[in-house]
Order: structure tokens, then sequence, then C-alpha cells
């Protein structure tokens, strides 16, 4: 039973980094419905950021919860640029043409980024800097509660009620549902959509970031090609609460992080990888718009 | 007519001949190793373009197909191949019995996969659009995972193609002659199948599923049917790629490939089967061509394919054939 409510606890942790990042595909997802494939990437330079932010900001050897806030604002910053950039450049043009035409500048991008991370930071794994010390904070009934564990989900929580509330009551938010609900219409209406869809690139790039510092505080090793396989569950974890929902990414991204703990816990972890992939083609075979989404008809 | 098709055929067989006689002389080892690979690649987009291009479904776990083709003939292979070539070895010199022999191992992994092909196909296609494509990427990654965890073949150590038991026996089979003639039977049986009059029945569904459902196609026979054939030829190619190569391992087979495999076909244009044939081919051999910028090659590649895509969004050629290629079609009903 103790061992069950470290498992859980360890997993909503591990989820909460899922869902910041499902965020992103979800968000992107809702207004230019394309999978951004690029977004895995964008969590791993968000890691980078912050790995380059500490040592050059000189808070690498002081952990401190200013440390890890500081860090934290500089990688979001850089990622929000670097979503900006990767909209303007690789999918604007594309506005317009083929629906598959972004897809594959969108593996482009992808690439670009691992093999530019690779010549920038070299392929072996690095340390991310120890922004705080881990503790043990408390100890109820058995379950071992670290100080890294409460910074990680306070912050994603954090930025989650935050982003519901740009996405609910900001004019920006109110314009990027407007947009995804009928992005012609939307236009029609006055609202401007290119900048819309550059604000959602920037707002999603701004959570993978922060998902990457996180993931740097609770396993340090980071390398280039990190992005690759979180990313793609990440992925998973906004189908299974519903592509384009943003309460779904969230809820997704925790069930993900949740199962993935238990299978590897108490079944086989060699199989950790494909249980996100059994539960993405489970959930399309029964309920394709997942939790959240809502059921389409077709027009004929 | 007839002798026309006839003179086409011994040309083509002419120049295979000529390629494995006189390429393994004039190049080095590490080129025909880059054109056999090029082979391989033809053949998978070639097959994967059916699907994608013609029939308009997406599927971006193609790789997946191609590791069970790889798999399954290097597994048929290493416990019963090579105990089967060396007993008629025995009796036929080997060298006979081992090209009597691939065509069968080629058929077992294309075989294998159609199947396995069928039962990823009848669920998923239920789903249209997005929804497919993410479901045959997870499909994909289900299968490399669990012949990762398939001790037998190897796991996380790879699979090598040899017969402990057999030693003498090589398995492998290096030839371009038989990687580029399986490219050209694959290419002349997709080409006759979609520009053969029923082979609008494809480009119908693509088109409008809903339109071509009311004027009589069965459009669920359509989408099974282009995924069976699509993926006994990814078996094919993932078969040839295991014999050339000798040793083959999961990595080869992730979604990343998958994703490569989708950019041959968008790239040389959805629906245009020369396009996917030049694709493959060019960005098969471009990191090759690059190897001059060292450690900046990868880069240089995937700011070619992005570039590339924003100047022809609709992919090098359309839906265009830079070929006669769909004459192949006429006469087949």
């Amino acid at each position: 039973m103790e061992n069950l409510l470290q498992q859980l606890l360890n997993g909503i942790t591990w989820g909460s980094i899922y869902a910041l990042v499902a965020l992103g595909y979800t968000m992107v997802y809702g207004v230019l419905k394309l999978i951004n494939f690029a977004h895995g990437e964008v969590y791993m330079v968000g890691a980078m950021a912050g790995y380059y932010a500490a040592h050059a900001l000189g808070v690498a050897g002081t952990p401190s919860l200013g440390a890890l806030l500081l860090v934290l604002v500089v990688s979001m910053a850089a990622c929000g640029l670097l979503g900006a950039l990767i909209e303007r450049v690789a999918y604007r043009p594309l506005r317009g043409a083929d629906r598959l035409a972004p897809l594959i500048t969108a593996i482009g991008v992808s690439l670009l980024l691992q093999n530019a991370g690779q010549l920038v930071f070299g392929a072996d794994p690095k340390f991310f800097p120890a922004l705080l010390h881990s503790e043990e904070l408390v100890r109820v009934g058995g379950i071992a509660v670290s100080n890294i564990q409460v910074v990680v989900l306070a912050t994603a929580l954090a930025l989650m009620a935050g982003l519901q509330y740009v996405v609910q009551r900001t004019r920006f938010g109110r314009a990027m549902r407007a947009v995804s609900y009928d992005a012609p219409a939307a236009a029609l209406m006055g609202v401007p959509v290119d900048r819309v869809i550059l604000g959602t690139f920037v707002l999603g790039s701004m959570l993978a970031a922060a998902a990457g510092i996180l993931v740097g505080l609770s396993n340090p090793k980071i390398d280039p090609l990190m992005g690759l396989m979180p990313g793609l569950k990440a992925f998973v974890a906004a189908v299974l609460g519903g592509i384009g929902s943003v309460p779904g990414a969230m809820v997704g991204g925790l069930l993900l992080g949740v199962i993935e703990t238990l299978v590897t816990g108490y079944l086989s972890s060699t199989y950790r990888d494909a249980i996100a992939f059994v539960i993405l083609v489970l959930i399309l075979l029964v309920r394709p718009t997942g939790l959240f989404g809502a059921p389409q008809t077709e027009k004929v | 007519m007839r002798v026309r098709s006839l003179l086409a055929a011994s040309g083509v067989v002419a120049l295979l001949v000529l390629l494995e006689v006189v390429a393994p002389r004039v190049l080095n080892p590490y080129y025909v190793t880059i054109l056999s690979r090029i082979g391989i690649a033809v053949i998978a987009a070639v097959s994967l373009q059916l699907v994608n291009g013609f029939t308009g479904q997406f599927s971006i776990g193609h790789a997946g197909f191609m590791a069970i083709g790889a798999y399954a003939s290097a597994a048929l292979s290493v416990f019963a191949g090579a105990a089967l070539l060396d007993a008629v070895s025995q009796v036929v010199p080997l060298s006979l019995a081992r090209i009597a022999y691939f065509p069968l191992v080629l058929g077992f992994g294309g075989l294998v996969a159609a199947v396995s092909g069928l039962v990823v196909a009848v669920p998923a296609l239920r789903l249209r659009g997005d929804y497919l494509a993410i479901a045959t990427l997870g499909a994909g990654e289900i299968i490399r995972i669990a012949i990762l965890n398939i001790d037998v073949v190897g796991g996380a150590r790879g699979f090598s193609l040899a017969s402990p038991a057999h030693p003498a026996i090589d398995l492998r089979f290096e030839s371009l002659a038989g990687v580029f003639g399986v490219a050209v039977v694959t290419i002349a049986v997709i080409a006759r199948l979609v520009y053969a009059g029923g082979g609008l029945a494809f480009r119908a569904v693509r088109e409008d599923e809903t339109a071509a459902e009311s004027i009589g196609i069965a459009t669920t026979r359509v989408k099974v049917e282009a995924f069976l054939v699509a993926s006994f030829f990814a078996g094919v190619a993932g078969a040839l790629f295991a014999h050339s190569e000798g040793y083959i391992h999961t990595n080869s087979f992730g979604f990343v490939r998958s994703f490569e495999l989708v950019a041959f076909v968008v790239l040389g244009g959805l629906g245009s089967l020369t396009g996917a044939i030049l694709a493959a081919a060019t960005l098969t051999a471009l990191p090759e061509v690059l190897r001059g910028f060292g450690e900046w090659r990868m880069i240089l590649y995937s700011l070619l394919l992005i570039a590339t895509m924003i100047l022809r969004p609709q992919g090098l050629l359309g839906q265009r054939e830079l070929w006669p290629i769909s004459r192949l079609g006429r006469g087949a009903k």
C-alpha cells in the first residue's frame, strides 16, 4: 500500500511534466490542425537553455529557489523566441498548402534541432546543474516526499493554472479559442489569425521549456536526443485527453505518467515504452476523440 | 505491343546484369552499399506511396512493417534456412541453392508483414485523417518495442544473420541485381495496380471517401487492399535490408525511419511513383554526398528538407509522373 502511494506520487510528478509538453501539442493542434513533431525538441532546448543559463548566470553552484526561478524564466523566454521563430520560418510559409507539407517541415525542424544540439552541446549526456538540494521534506506513513517533487508539482500546477487563466479569461485566449473553433470565421470577425497562431506557439514552447527545466531538476542527465521519446509520449498524452482540449492535455499527461510508473513498478520495466502506445491505440479504437474531446460529426 | 514489352523486359534484365557485374568492380564496397540502400528505400517509398499518395490514407508507421519483414525473414534464415541450405548443398552447388532460396525468404518476410498489416489495418482504418496517422505511429512503435523484447531474435543486442550450427553457410545476400530487380517488380506491380482501370478506385477514395462510397466503391476493401500490398512490399524491403546488411537492430525501424519514409513520399509528391523514387534516392544519397561537411552534414540535410518543402509544397513532381509509368496499367482490367 505504501509502495503504491509512493509510486502514485512519482507518477503524478512525472505526469505533470508530460502534461506541460502535451499542452503545447494540443494548443497548436487546436489552432493549426498540425501535429507539431518538433515540439519534443523545444523541450530538449528548454533543458539545454537552462543548463547554459545556470552556468552563465553563475547560479549553477548555489542552489536556491531564486536560482531555479531565474533559470526557469530565462529558459522559458529563450524557448518562447524559438517557438516564434519555428512558426515564422517553417510553418507560416505553408499556410494554405496541403496539410501534409508542414508535417514534413516539422520533421525537418526536429532533425535540425537535434543535430544542432549535438553540434553545440555535444552528443554525450551532461549533468543539469543542481538548482535545488535534494532533501526529504516530509514522510507521511512511509511515503517520502522530496522537496524536488513538491517544486516540480507546484511549478507545473501554477503554470497550468496560469495557462487556464490566459485561455479562459484574456482577450488573447478568447481569440485563440475562436481560431481553434473556426479559423476562417474568426478571421472574418477581425481576429488576427496569424498573430494568434504565433502567440500559441510562444505559449506552448514556454511550457515545454518549463518541462525541460523540471526534468533537469528531477532527472539531471540531459542530452540532445532527450526530446524524442518524451515528446512522442506527451503527444500520446494529448491524444488520450482529447487532442485540441487544454484540460484534456493536463489530465492525459498526469494519467499517462501514473500508468507508466505503475506498469514499470508492478509489471515490467521493459514494456515501459510500449504501454504509452498501447494506450494510444486502445483510446483511438474506443474513443478517438479522447477523454475530453467532443465527437465530430462529418458533414457531407 | 507484345514485342515492345518483351524488349523492355529484356532491357531491364540486361541493365540489372550490367549493374551486378560492373558496379562491384568499378565502385568501392561503400558505394555499392549505398546503392543497395537506395534500392531498398525505393521499394519502401513506392509501397508507402500506394497508401499515402494514391489512397489518401496517412500511415506514419511503415517502418514497423519493414521491421516485421526483416526479423521474420532473418529468423527463418537463421533457424531453418541455414540447415536447409546446408542439406541441399550436398546435392546441388551452394551458389545455385542460394539463388533459389532468397526469393523464398523475401516472399516470406513480405507475407508475414502483410498479415501484420491486415491485423493493423482492419481496426485502424475505421479511423480517418490524423487519427489514422496517429494509430499507425502507435502500431509501428508497438511492433518495434515488442521485437525488442523477444530474446530469441537478439532483443536489445540486435540480430546477426549467422547460424552457429552451420557456420559455413553465408546467409547474407549482397546483390545489386537482386535489390534493384525487386525494386523494378515493386514499381511495376504498384503502377499496374493504380494506373489500371480499377486503380481509379484508390484515387477516388483519396479525393472524396463519401462520394466514392456513394458511387458503389467498397472503400474499406480498397483501403485494406492498399494497406495489404504496401505492408507486403515493406516486409520485402525489410527482408532485403536484413539479408544485405547481415545484422539488424530495432533502432533501424523506429519512428524516425517511418518519418523518413513519409518524407520520401511527401517530398516526391503525393500520388507520384516517380516522385517517390526520385525523393527516396536523393534523400538516401544526400547524407553521403554531404559527408564532406563533417558534423554540419545533418544540419544541412534538415535545412534542405525544410527549404524544399517550403519552395515546393506540392512535392517535387506533384501528382505527375516523370516517365510514362502509367502505361504499365494498360491492358490490365
